[in-house]
């Protein structure tokens, strides 16, 4: 079905809902379009907040505003003993989105969860390649070397079996990409010769259906009144008004013209936070940005030459001047509001004549190296160049000379990959699933070397540590080995690690129930309009 | 007069081959891989690089992806973007329209404004009302215009509360979109007040994207028009005893259009092509932020066909522009 006949079926019914509801329609002034409305192909969070957040659910979910995994089309599960075979009952009686394009004959059941990952994972499932298939997260994640077969033990029984043990798996689980299609909905695209449709016209069992999508303007919700979460969701209509420009956001909440806006301009905020119109709400974000020296690679193959750099580094500085405040001094490779966060872990003192005094201990002088700094900004580095800057100016005091380099974003993606690289690169990760392992093991395991480990550090005591950390399903063990790996690292030093963002976001007054999301999504699930 | 479009119209081929050469080169030129960039800082193992690529056609020699491209638009199939997976030609005409019709209204309102303006200029050279609107007409050329915008937007939206601050209708109103061009899909629609609000939502976007446009054509025109002033059937005509309206309404005036038309007939071109910033600002749905966002995606269909598209676009108004020359100046057509 095109958009057209879409609009002429649904216009009428919200156009003359209109004013009438009204005081239940949320606007979110959106940053961007989504780039489709199947979550599975895509990364960017912008895809996320306008398909998986809204129209899907998860067998798991995360609990808004926690990292905590909660049942979701999962009623509970259970973990064989040797951690292989995971058996999930899911939750009768929960239909898919009747919508103008589409209207189910059957409630969900474990078909759909089958459809869901099989698509991702089997080269010749029908629905692997008709959406130009670029699984990013599901192979991002080695989904398809960890699962080994998923069957259907009855209609509301589904059985994961896996190649190895890996603790996470569960919170992979939660995340956007195993949002849960319908295969139904899936048969009829694929009967009708417009299996592309499944990426445009999404159908779900999330909190809001899907009316219409403007390209580039406006994206239209309504309530889904069979919700599985009883009295949930709140709002009648969530409207996206896509709105690029973060001035103009800020306008737009100011006359009115939208309740909820992402991304301020950090400039902004001060004004934001004196506003009687705006309230203004603020998380640590679940991220890191570091700057990743090259292990490999005299001298910084010495732990003491590492150590020094680090503490020529002011990164209070660094915080005041590149995040204007909206970010936090980083001693730790994992976010505060982790769990396993080792708030023991003393951060190297900003001490420029000690750092001078290692080095030439170390027997380094005139040491000349370059920093790379990347050409985009992102939240755990909002500019890179002038981090570097600051950087230079610092090194400078302890007589390294720095080159500053930079490369198209998809070349330096792919240089700083290099194990021969030259330099230190300045680069971040923002966290997938709330699990340490998606951070200490992606970015600084053996696996990771000429990948994303982008230090090329592999160091033998914190690999044990983390591979232990991995198979293990007893939380506080899990909890006490990360703490360790944290300590192996300050001491290694691979990177500098230089800043966790805070994230802000300004709503109105009449917004209540929004909780700031540590893994960046923007949930209005819960959200309501005061009259 | 068959003849003079034909031989426009025949010029239309090298241009249109030109064009698809230079845009499937220079964005292929470009570096950074369209997969390595889609894949961020995930990164993608070796096994899906290359299962990408061959879906992607980018294992074939560059000739043959150019051959397939080439024999693709032939047929009307531009292809499908690697990031949304939409069919190019579908996004650019769910896009274009809203483009064309800001286009339009700031062309409009660029004329409108200029052209009186250039000519009050020419008829009181050197007086005040002239160094006025030509001082006034350099600060719009040199203003950039993402202040210029923000700074509409905080008085008249911000404070005077009389425009709307972005988008292309106020969202209560949610009709088809038969045409794609707002201000007629609101009166179609029948609906309340839909159609004040869409002109509302046009007047500072149009303003802004006016303002560059305006001051060139109003420069143009006084320039034109003292050129004009000084020849010999003026002084006759107005030796005559012409009144003065008459002298410079028809007489100068008629002959002062042609370069006029030309700059008119290059700033849509330019404006067609999709002004970036305003849009951007304006969270207006056009295809100058679809085509950069494009651009930085490596998305390479799009930044083709959009380029493609465009130039098409350009090449119609430029002909149109030529036939105005035509209907202005008899000799031209007959040459």
């Amino acid at each position: 079905m095109s958009l057209r006949t879409l609009l002429a079926t649904t216009g009428l019914l919200i156009a003359t809902a209109g004013a009438a509801a009204a005081s239940g329609t949320l606007v979110y002034c959106s940053e961007g379009s989504p780039e489709g409305f199947d979550p599975a192909l895509y990364t960017s969070g912008t895809t996320f907040d306008a398909s998986s957040q809204t129209v899907y659910s998860r067998l798991v979910e995360f609990k808004t505003g926690t990292t905590e995994v909660v049942p979701g089309l999962a009623e509970s599960w259970e973990v064989s003993e040797d951690g292989l075979e995971y058996t999930f009952k899911l939750r009768g009686d929960i239909p898919f989105h009747t919508t103008s394009f589409f209207t189910p004959s059957r409630t969900f059941n474990a078909d759909d969860v089958i459809f869901t990952f099989e698509r991702q994972l089997k080269d010749d499932h029908p629905f692997h390649t008709a959406s130009g298939g670029t699984w990013e997260y599901f192979d991002g994640m080695s989904m398809g070397d960890l699962i080994a077969s998923i069957e259907k033990v009855d209609d509301l029984t589904v059985k994961f079996k896996l190649n190895r043990t890996e603790a996470p798996f569960i919170a992979n689980l939660a995340m956007d990409f195993a949002s849960i299609l319908s295969a139904e909905y899936a048969d009829s695209l694929a009967a009708a010769g417009t299996p592309e449709m499944l990426n445009q016209e999404p159908v779900g069992t999330g909190p809001f259906q899907f009316v219409a999508y403007q390209k580039d303007a406006v994206i239209r919700y309504t309530k889904n009144p069979a919700y599985f979460r009883d009295g949930l969701p709140k709002l009648d209509n969530l409207i996206f008004a896509i709105t690029p420009d973060a001035s103009v956001r800020y306008q737009k909440l100011q006359a009115g013209e939208c309740h909820v806006m992402p991304y301020p301009n950090p400039a902004d905020l001060a004004e934001m936070s004196d506003s009687e119109d705006i309230v203004l709400k603020e998380q640590e974000g679940l991220n890191v940005g570091y700057l990743a020296y090259n292990t490999q690679v005299a001298p910084f193959d010495n732990p003491v030459v590492r150590k020094a750099l680090n503490m020529a580094i002011d990164k209070q500085a660094i915080i005041d001047v590149v995040f204007q405040g909206a970010g936090q001094v980083a001693k730790n490779p994992i976010p505060p509001t982790m769990w396993s966060y080792n708030e023991a872990v003393t951060d190297d003192a900003y001490d420029p004549e000690a750092a001078k005094a290692m080095l030439a201990e170390a027997g380094v002088s005139d040491l000349d190296m370059k920093i790379w700094a990347m050409p985009v900004q992102r939240p755990y580095n909002p500019n890179a160049r002038r981090m570097a800057e600051l950087m230079q100016a610092d090194f400078a005091k302890v007589g390294v000379d720095v080159e500053i380099v930079s490369y198209e974003w998809g070349e330096y993606l792919d240089r700083s990959k290099d194990v021969d690289r030259d330099g230190a690169v300045l680069l971040g990760w923002t966290g997938d699933n709330g699990d340490p392992d998606n951070f200490l093991a992606v970015l600084l395991g053996c696996d990771g070397v000429g990948g994303s480990n982008r230090a090329q550090w592999c160091y033998e005591p914190f690999e044990d540590i983390i591979q232990k950390a991995k198979t293990s399903s007893d939380p506080a063990e899990r909890t006490a080995l990360y703490e360790e790996a944290q300590v192996i690292f300050k001491d290694q030093a691979p990177w500098a690690t230089i800043a966790h963002s805070v994230v802000f976001m300004p709503l109105r007054p009449e917004v209540e129930g929004y909780v700031v999301h540590p893994l960046g999504s923007h949930i209005f699930t819960e959200v309501s309009l005061a009259e | 007069m068959l003849r003079y479009l034909l031989s426009k119209l025949m010029t239309f081929v090298p241009t249109f081959i030109g064009v698809t050469l230079i845009s499937f080169v220079f964005i292929r030129a470009l570096p950074g891989d369209p997969i390595i960039v889609m894949a961020g800082e995930r990164g993608i193992t070796p096994e899906r690089y290359d299962e990408l690529r061959t879906q992607f056609g980018f294992d074939q020699p560059i000739y043959i992806q150019f051959w397939d491209y080439l024999t693709g638009v032939l047929q009307g199939d531009l292809g499908t973007s690697f990031v949304t997976k939409k069919p190019v030609w579908d996004e650019f005409f769910a896009l274009f329209p809203a483009t064309l019709e800001l286009s339009l209204c700031a062309i409009i309102l660029a004329v409108l404004i200029g052209v009186p303006a250039g000519i009050i200029a020419a008829t009181k050279r050197g007086k005040f009302l002239d160094r006025a609107l030509m001082s006034t007409a350099l600060i719009g050329y040199s203003m950039p215009i993402f202040w210029w915008a923000l700074l509409l937007i905080i008085v008249f939206s911000g404070n005077l509360g009389w425009t709307p601050v972005s988008g292309r209708i106020d969202l209560l109103y949610f009709f088809p979109a038969h045409t794609g061009f707002m201000l007629i899909d609101s009166l179609l629609s029948g609906q309340d007040g839909a159609f004040g609000s869409a002109v509302k939502h046009l007047i500072l976007p149009s303003i802004v994207l006016a303002t560059v446009p305006l001051a060139v054509i109003a420069r143009q025109t006084r320039s034109a028009m003292l050129e004009v002033l000084s020849e010999d059937y003026i002084r006759t005509a107005r030796a005559k005893g012409l009144a003065p309206a008459r002298v410079n309404g028809v007489h100068a005036l008629r002959n002062a259009m042609i370069p006029v038309v030309t700059v008119i007939g290059l700033s849509v071109g330019t404006l067609l092509a999709g002004a970036i910033l305003t849009e951007t600002i304006f969270s207006w749905p056009g295809i100058g932020k679809w085509m950069v966002d494009s651009i930085f995606r490596r998305d390479y269909p799009v930044v083709q066909g959009g380029l493609l598209l465009v130039a098409v676009a350009v090449m119609v108004v430029n002909l149109v522009v030529d036939l105005l020359y035509g209907l202005i100046n008899p000799k031209i057509r007959k040459r």
